[in-house]
């Protein structure tokens, strides 16, 4: 096949690269080019998007032995990930760009011109396995590395897009692909992990918020309230600052009648109230979600999801909660049989039947358990 | 050298080393010898350098003295435009207004846009035709408005991009009467088109080594005797007390073949090039109806064929034709290996989209028959193909 190799400049798109063009593929590199005003140098724990990024993916390039360009994507990038980031956290829900970036970016914006380009795949050094089956399926599996599992980001390809990927690292645990990129001589071998979101300079993602979002903020600040009395415990300085479940950084100056934390339950961003309350109040048994993707054989509305392996995570590097799960049209209700904390909005609920994934929703709303439906 | 299926049109990007350059160089490479030390082997390095100089001053139509050794053509750009600022507005502080045409390179824009933000230059780009051609009236008006405020005028002898000469002569006759200094980036005119400095009337004139045969990592300004220039590197001061460092003695040798050689075949050479080219942009048209050719058609740089291709980003066309065998460039400057909309295709009046679709293919010593026939049979499917990708 004729692979594009989407080469971020860290060591497991390296190595992705080098394994499928070992496995005889035809591969060419492709650095992504997605920030509009590209630092020279990488700082903190972002993976990619410097001009030192996208030399490290030309420096993997060479030592494989394969052609390299890079393709300008941040016109794309910043229509379809950056403002929904900012859309999403002015609706008050918290978005996952890496998922959305997969969706639109990826999988979708660089699968399409590799097609057409004359290409039959894009290969990522995602941690994930896709299969084909016996019937001639295509099937989302997880890593077997269970820590570096990348499927839930994933839960958004569809059956084309997945026909179109290779996730070679996939069988392989994290520190074997480091060992094999110091073996391939691939300087980036050492390169730590990146974990912030890439185009959050800094990582202070409030501060990125308070000045990008400036007007399409849905609030200036608020007031932020206590779930059991209603009172007012202090005041904020915009909703977006939040995230469901979020402990650290609320500043409300004196401890909680009953000495213990104090966590965001709820976010209303018109109003500008966040509710906070002690931890078993994060609870919820429901989600429900819109926005649908299939990975393979869609399933029909009206169907019903069971069984013991079925499961749902509801955040990235988030644990399996077993459930049920009810086709709507376009939209998912899942009943957790093991209740979740923590579960913001603009969040992805991905649904799993054992290692394969099924399919995934945007989360719209979740039930509490203590206080019922809320959101 | 390149395998022998690569079908390279790249060479105003850089061209390959003539033998006679290599020849030049190579003999030099074991020979120890600071061309600034007092003894017999300096005294040998030093002969060699200025036996080069001298080399270069005939073939350029320039005194030997007045050739100033550099790393290349974007420090000789910089030089001239940053050490006439410099030294003009020394003499007279109200000399702060830098004329340019907006389609300069950027080793003369970006240090134009330097002097603007650091040193109280003000520079003023004047536009171009459609072809790129300077507007010789805006200039005009550029100087009468206020002749003694002009610390210096940079019009480049022909554009690296779309390969259109400009009216270097009808400047000069502009400048001249108000003593206004023009330098003039030829680093892509020396071999390619007629350059005789002492005839142009241009007080200063970039060329580099890598364009024109020799080695990369050399080039030179040549600056009338009478003009004073401010230094940017400083130390020993080795080339007319303007320019400091070590000379790299087997380079500037290398260099200073290459430019004899070339500026001799110039006529030959740009006739042999002009059918080439004409036969590459017949080609093409043949195969992509649409294509456009940008520049002036007739009054441009015999190798240069710079081509549009509606409905196509020109950074697929280039992977394709790659993946071929076939060289070429977009032809504009890269961010973080990002092609950038072109400076000189948007002066030009194109769209941002319309400039994006272009290619540069440039011909040089090496082109044959064989390239165009190469470019030809590839071009329609690339075009195609490059189109689909677009929609």
């Amino acid at each position: 096949m004729k692979v594009v190799a989407a080469m971020s400049g860290g060591v497991d798109s390296a190595v992705a690269a080098a394994r499928a063009a070992e496995a005889g593929h035809e591969v060419t590199g492709i650095h992504l080019a997605l920030s509009r005003n590209p630092k020279s140098y990488r700082t903190g724990a972002r993976g990619c998007c410097t001009i030192e990024d996208a030399n490290d993916a030309r420096r993997a390039a060479d030592v494989i032995g394969i052609p390299f360009y890079v393709w300008d994507l941040s016109d794309r990038f910043h229509t379809d990930v950056v403002e929904d980031f900012m859309d999403t956290y002015a609706a008050g829900q918290t978005p996952n760009p890496c998922l959305r970036c997969n969706e639109r970016i990826k999988f979708a914006a660089v699968l399409d011109k590799a097609l057409a380009l004359g290409f039959d795949a894009v290969a990522t050094g995602h941690y994930a396995s896709v299969h084909t089956t016996a019937g001639g399926d295509v099937e989302l599996h997880r890593a077997v590395d269970g820590a570096k599992d990348q499927s839930y980001v994933l839960g958004v390809l569809d059956e084309q897009q997945l026909r179109h990927s290779l996730f070679p690292l996939g069988d392989t645990p994290k520190p074997q692909v480091r060992a094999e990129a110091a073996a391939r001589g691939l300087l980036v071998a050492d390169k730590p992990d990146s974990h912030d979101i890439c185009f959050v300079a800094d990582g202070d993602n409030t501060g990125w918020l308070r000045e990008k979002l400036g007007d399409r903020a849905p609030n200036q600040g608020g007031e932020i309230v206590d779930d059991l009395t209603g009172e007012v415990l202090g005041e904020h300085s915009g909703t977006y600052g939040f995230t469901i479940g979020q402990r650290k950084g609320l500043r409300l100056g004196h401890p909680a009648p009953d000495g213990r934390p104090r966590y965001v339950l709820d976010i209303e961003p018109v109003s500008g109230t966040v509710t906070v309350g002690p931890r078993e109040r994060l609870a919820v048994d429901r989600v429900e979600g819109d926005r649908v993707r299939w990975c393979g054989r869609p399933l029909e509305a009206g169907s019903v999801l069971a069984g013991d392996d079925v499961t749902v995570q509801l955040r990235a590097h988030g644990a399996e909660h077993r459930a049920v799960v009810h086709v709507g049209a376009d939209t998912l209700r899942v009943d957790l049989l093991e209740h979740a904390e923590g579960i913001a909005p603009g969040q992805a609920v991905v649904v799993y039947d054992g290692t394969r994934v099924v399919g995934s929703a945007t989360i719209t709303s979740t039930r509490r358990v203590t206080v019922g439906a809320s959101q | 050298m390149n395998d022998s299926r690569t079908v390279y049109l790249d060479h105003a990007a850089t061209t390959p080393m003539t033998d006679v350059a290599v020849e030049a160089m190579t003999a030099h490479l074991r020979e120890v010898g600071n061309a600034s030390s007092l003894h017999a082997s300096g005294r040998r390095a030093r002969r060699v350098v200025e036996e080069s100089r001298e080399t270069v001053a005939q073939a350029l139509g320039c005194r030997p003295g007045e050739v100033v050794f550099t790393s290349g053509g974007t420090e000789a750009d910089n030089l001239a435009v940053k050490g006439l600022y410099w030294s003009r507005r020394d003499a007279d502080p109200r000399r702060i207004r830098i004329l340019a045409t907006a389609v300069e390179h950027h080793a003369v824009l970006d240090a134009l846009a330097w002097l603007e933000e650091h040193e109280g230059a003000v520079v003023e780009l004047l536009p171009v035709d459609r072809d790129g051609r300077l507007e010789i009236e805006a200039l005009r008006a550029a100087v009468a408005r206020e002749p003694e405020s002009v610390a210096l005028i940079t019009v480049m002898w022909a554009n690296n991009e779309v390969g259109t000469l400009q009216p270097v002569t009808e400047v000069v006759a502009i400048a001249g009467p108000h003593g206004i200094p023009v330098h003039t980036d030829a680093v892509q005119a020396v071999g390619a088109t007629p350059v005789d400095f002492a005839a142009s009337g241009v007080d200063a004139l970039s060329l580099s080594g890598h364009k024109v045969g020799g080695p990369q990592g050399v080039g030179a300004l040549v600056v009338r005797r009478e003009v004073e220039l401010a230094a940017l590197v400083h130390g020993g001061g080795q080339e007319r007390d303007v320019r400091s460092g070590t000379l790299d003695v087997p380079a500037i040798a290398g260099f200073a073949a290459a430019v004899e050689l070339a500026v001799k075949q110039q006529s030959e050479h740009a006739a042999r090039l002009t059918a080439l080219r004409d036969d590459l942009v017949a080609a093409v048209r043949r195969a992509v109806p649409d294509a456009v050719l940008n520049g002036d058609p007739v009054d441009r740089l015999p190798g240069n064929a710079h081509l549009s291709f509606p409905g196509c980003e020109g950074d697929s066309l280039l992977m394709l034709l790659d993946a071929r065998g076939i060289e070429c460039s977009t032809g504009s400057a890269c961010s973080a290996g990002v092609p950038q909309p072109s400076h000189v295709l948007l002066a030009m009046g194109r769209t941002s989209a319309g400039a994006r679709s272009s290619l540069r293919f440039s011909l040089g010593h090496t082109s044959s028959a064989a390239d165009v026939e190469a470019v030809a049979g590839a071009i329609g499917a690339v075009v195609e193909r490059a189109r689909a990708a677009r929609a």
